[in-house]
């Protein structure tokens, strides 16, 4: 199985409406050629809505979409080339395994003897090499989306689709697959869409991840971007644990509760903001630490052991509650004051990020 | 609000050839619907709509109600629409008394049982309704079965006159209308949640009380679903009448088949099916309206 | 009998003091089930007269019946008009099922109510109506005046089974054929199909059935040389009762039988 010329596409103005509801709000998106982006967002977001349009499933009501150079929004789903995992596979049970993975390649008019040596290789690629002769009922969950996988790639496709693939499998065969399918990618090299509501999916694997609301594109960023500089408050709260406090920016220095808050990417903001934090940016500092920038008093107000961390509820000068999370280990735990003591915290200018008041 | 660029086709590109992708589709749906529903207008809408103008004729041609005045005035129409009446309403009364306990026996027993019970409720539906009515004049005659049964073991000493009457009319009706009332009434109760009455028990609920309360409640839909068709369908009763009522059964549908083959007085006949109909629809109506049009749509065959 | 003093529900009622409920369900049942199977012993007796239980074993009213031109005439015409009306009826109820399936809507709701109407018109109605245009159109006594008669009563059935099918199918099979190169009819033979099989061989074995058992139609639109059985069933049990009428409906509870029991075996989807 080669490197496939993988293309990019390029979506301008999709819009889709529903009565009165907006599936589809004027989207503009651009995905580079060979890059795996996730889109991410609740359910009623749009996302699915966007990835049934890129496949032809959806007629959207205007808009335009470019594979490559070729507009595609108007051509038939079976003239597309698009490969596509389905959340419940999709297989087709009166097949076995071998027939479903040669489907498109039957379609295609491929002949026999070269039918048989992609559909095992495609068996290799997922590895389920010799499973071939198994019927559909006989297949366990993950092996299942893996021969869906094949299918949709066996035949080369410029454009690979995924919606929600891994949502039912259970935890530990999910993680297991995301790797899987992240190595699959970097092997094929193939242009991804990948929808899904998991976070932490969507940060595990992609390249580049569109955050998506109410059918509009809230931020396309790197996830470490999407992670560190949220660019709107929904993107802040979707994304990680938050906590947002009322400060006040003057003339580009940000005050709260009478310090300074150094901020290393100050926007170009004035007055009321929004300061997001991080609970597990939130460094605890000890008491006799002189006071800098960046250092937030408070009191602690509850602690929750969690397993892997601790987290614990602290109540700040100006009344406000946040949360903060540190390691469960005996150094994490000797640091933490006990229920109803004072606690100092420090934040660093680089996890500080200010945002609009009114939620960008 | 967002801004809307002047130019709508940079902002909504594609639109109009989208439109026309997405009416050419709805087109070809229709079309893949059009060969059924044409056979459907022009082998029955249309000739019923043609026969019913036949009602609004006289017998000279001219524009005329007078075949409706005739069913007013003449006592005799009159008591077809209260023998069908009878028969509809006892029919529907004695298939819920019948159905809905053989239906709850058939809903607690476990998958194989059930199935062979239901193979056994759907092999007479789908026996010819033609058939079944001769087993019944069979069975009903004065020297038959029933009647030799009732004799030998001392119930009754004559021979009790069974069939060519009302009585036999309706036990043919009945036998023919159980399944109906029986398979929606089975499908409802099965779907109906068994935690629900381990919860009414769980409050202390005796098991009448929570079979009222919570289980019959529950299975209303369906019986309402199941009696309207018997109802409806009992309305339209031609063979079964006909055949074990001796002649003196006379249902609307009996009365119009008379008019047409004894005094081919169609604008008659036509009047009476015009009102047969109306009433027909008039129930299904309402019973769309209480149940929604898919649960009726769901159940029902013809006799 | 220990059973009887075993819990028959979750409120704990015993099956012992439900006992009148299976007695009545039990007696429903073979009121339902028995007097059909009435028939078939009748046309084996060697009377005459109506009689159960027959007193006499015979062969002669089968003799009767196929020594009989009229009955074997009305046997090849029913047999006809069912096997064209299963030809008819099934692929355009499924044209439309699918259509409407994919339609959904208002107009999609108001043509399946359409071409549900046929049941639901009181069938006397459809029989003189259908009969008054036949006149007309020259159809009366005709194969394919019965066959269309007999078809836009069937369709009604196969689409409600046909289109149920489609309800609880999962789509996304055909929508990933699609995807992967096929076009939608070609998605829909080869991964739809096969798989409502089931429905569609439910359907067409309901299409003929509906027309073998069809009484009233049939009597106003078939006649002379294309009389059906259930026709001339229906007059000769107007005019003389004889046995030959039980021999008929034996045939024809074999026939549905048999049908039934075929669509139950043949149809359902393999197993691997």
């Amino acid at each position: 199985m080669g490197e496939s010329a993988s293309l990019p596409i390029a979506v301008r103005q999709l819009t889709k409406a529903y009565g009165a509801v907006h599936a589809l709000d004027h989207v503009d998106l651009d995905v580079k050629s060979g890059e795996f982006l996730t889109l991410l967002g609740p359910s009623g977001s749009g996302k699915t809505t966007l990835l049934m349009v890129l496949a032809g499933f959806v007629r959207p009501d205007s808009g335009s979409v470019r594979f490559g150079t070729q507009e595609v929004v108007r051509l038939a789903p079976h003239k597309r080339n698009v490969g596509m995992v389905f959340q419940n596979y999709a297989l087709f049970p009166h097949m076995d395994v071998a027939a479903n993975i040669a489907f498109p390649l039957k379609l295609r008019g491929v002949r026999r003897e070269e039918i048989a040596r992609r559909v095992a290789s495609a068996l290799e690629l997922v590895q389920l090499g010799g499973y071939g002769v198994r019927h559909i009922d006989q297949l366990s969950g993950g092996q299942r989306q893996r021969v869906a996988l094949a299918r949709a790639i066996v035949f080369e496709p410029r454009v690979v689709l995924m919606d929600e693939p891994l949502s039912a499998l259970d935890k530990q065969l999910r993680e297991a697959m995301q790797l899987e399918l992240r190595r699959l990618h970097e092997r094929l090299g193939t242009t991804t869409i990948y929808v899904t509501h998991d976070q932490r999916e969507a940060l595990t694997m992609s390249d580049r991840i569109a955050v998506i609301n109410h059918g509009k594109v809230m931020q396309l960023d790197a996830p470490r971007r999407i992670y560190d500089r949220p660019a709107n408050r929904f993107v802040a709260e979707f994304i990680g644990e938050s906590a947002f406090l009322n400060v006040d920016v003057a003339a580009g220095q940000c005050r709260f509760a009478g310090r300074t808050i150094e901020v290393r990417n100050m926007p170009a903001v004035e007055g009321r903001c929004q300061l997001m934090l991080r609970p597990e940016r939130l460094r605890i500092l000890d008491q006799n630490e002189p006071v800098a920038a960046n250092v937030l008093d408070g009191v602690v107000t509850n602690m929750v052991f969690q397993g892997d961390t601790l987290l614990l509820h602290v109540r700040l000068g100006d009344g406000s509650a946040i949360s903060v999370r540190g390691p469960s280990n005996e150094a994490g735990v000797a640091k933490v004051p006990g229920i109803g003591n004072p606690i100092r915290l420090g934040l660093g200018a680089g996890d500080a990020i200010i945002l609009p008041a009114d939620g960008g | 609000m967002r801004a809307h660029s002047k130019d709508p086709t940079l902002s909504a590109p594609n639109a109009a050839g989208l439109a026309l992708d997405a009416r050419r589709e709805r087109w070809i749906m229709l079309g893949l619907t059009a060969p059924a529903l044409s056979l459907v207008t022009i082998i029955m809408i249309a000739p019923i709509v043609w026969l019913f103008s036949l009602s609004l004729l006289a017998d000279d041609g001219t524009f005329s109600f007078e075949h409706y005045r005739r069913l007013l005035e003449q006592p005799s129409y009159r008591r077809n629409f209260i023998v069908t009446f009878e028969i509809s309403l006892l029919t529907t009364a004695i298939a819920i008394a019948l159905g809905y306990p053989l239906a709850y026996v058939l809903a607690q027993l476990p998958r194989r049982a059930a199935s062979l019970c239901l193979i056994a409720v759907l092999l007479p539906f789908w026996t010819s309704l033609l058939v079944r009515t001769y087993a019944w004049l069979v069975l009903l005659q004065r020297q038959g079965l029933i009647n030799k049964w009732g004799i030998a073991h001392g119930w009754w000493s004559e021979p009790l006159a069974l069939v060519h009457n009302f009585s036999g009319t309706l036990i043919g009706t009945v036998h023919i209308m159980l399944p109906f009332l029986i398979l929606p009434v089975y499908g409802t109760m099965k779907s109906i949640d068994g935690s629900l009455m381990n919860a009414a028990a769980n409050l202390g609920a005796s098991p009448a009380r929570a079979f009222w309360s919570v289980y019959f409640p529950l299975s209303l839909p369906g019986l309402m679903a199941g009696a309207l068709i018997v109802f409806i369908l009992s309305l339209g009763f031609y063979v079964t009448p006909a055949v074990l009522g001796g002649g003196k059964v006379s249902m609307v549908s009996n009365r119009i088949a008379n008019d047409i083959e004894i005094f081919f007085n169609w604008g008659a006949a036509s009047a009476l099916g015009v009102v047969l109909l109306t009433l027909t629809l008039i129930v299904v109506y309402a019973a769309a309206r209480l149940l929604g049009l898919s649960r009726i749509a769901g159940a029902g065959h013809a006799p | 009998m220990r059973w009887l003093s075993r819990p028959a529900s979750a409120t704990q009622v015993t099956h012992g003091s439900r006992l009148w409920l299976y007695a009545l369900a039990a007696v429903v049942l073979a009121f339902l089930t028995l007097p059909t199977l009435v028939v078939v012993p009748m046309s084996f007796s060697a009377s005459q007269y109506l009689e159960f239980p027959p007193r006499q074993w015979s062969l002669r009213w089968y003799e009767s019946y196929l020594g009989s031109v009229a009955w074997l005439q009305a046997t090849r015409t029913s047999f006809a008009a069912g096997a064209l009306t299963t030809l008819v009826s099934t692929p355009l109820a499924l044209m439309a099922a699918y259509g409407l399936n994919t339609l959904r809507g208002r107009w999609a709701a108001i043509i399946y109510a359409v071409l549900v109407t046929p049941i639901i018109v009181p069938v006397i109605l459809v029989g003189i109506a259908v009969f008054y245009a036949y006149v007309r159109l020259n159809l009366v006594n005709s194969l394919m005046g019965i066959v269309l008669a007999h078809s836009i009563l069937a369709i009604p059935v196969a689409l409600m089974v046909i289109a149920s099918a489609l309800k609880s199918y999962d789509m996304s099979q055909e929508l990933v054929a699609r995807s992967l190169g096929a076009h939608r009819l070609k998605a829909f033979l080869l991964i739809t199909l096969p798989q409502i099989r089931f429905a569609v061989i439910t359907a067409a074995v309901l299409s003929f059935l509906t027309s073998f058992d069809e009484v009233v139609v049939a009597l106003f639109v078939s006649g002379g040389d294309n009389s059906t059985l259930t026709r001339n069933m229906f007059n000769a049990l107007r005019d003389q009762i004889d046995p030959t009428i039980a021999t008929i409906s034996t045939i024809m509870i074999v026939v549905s039988s048999l049908l039934l029991a075929g669509a139950q075996l043949f149809g359902r989807p393999k197993r691997p």
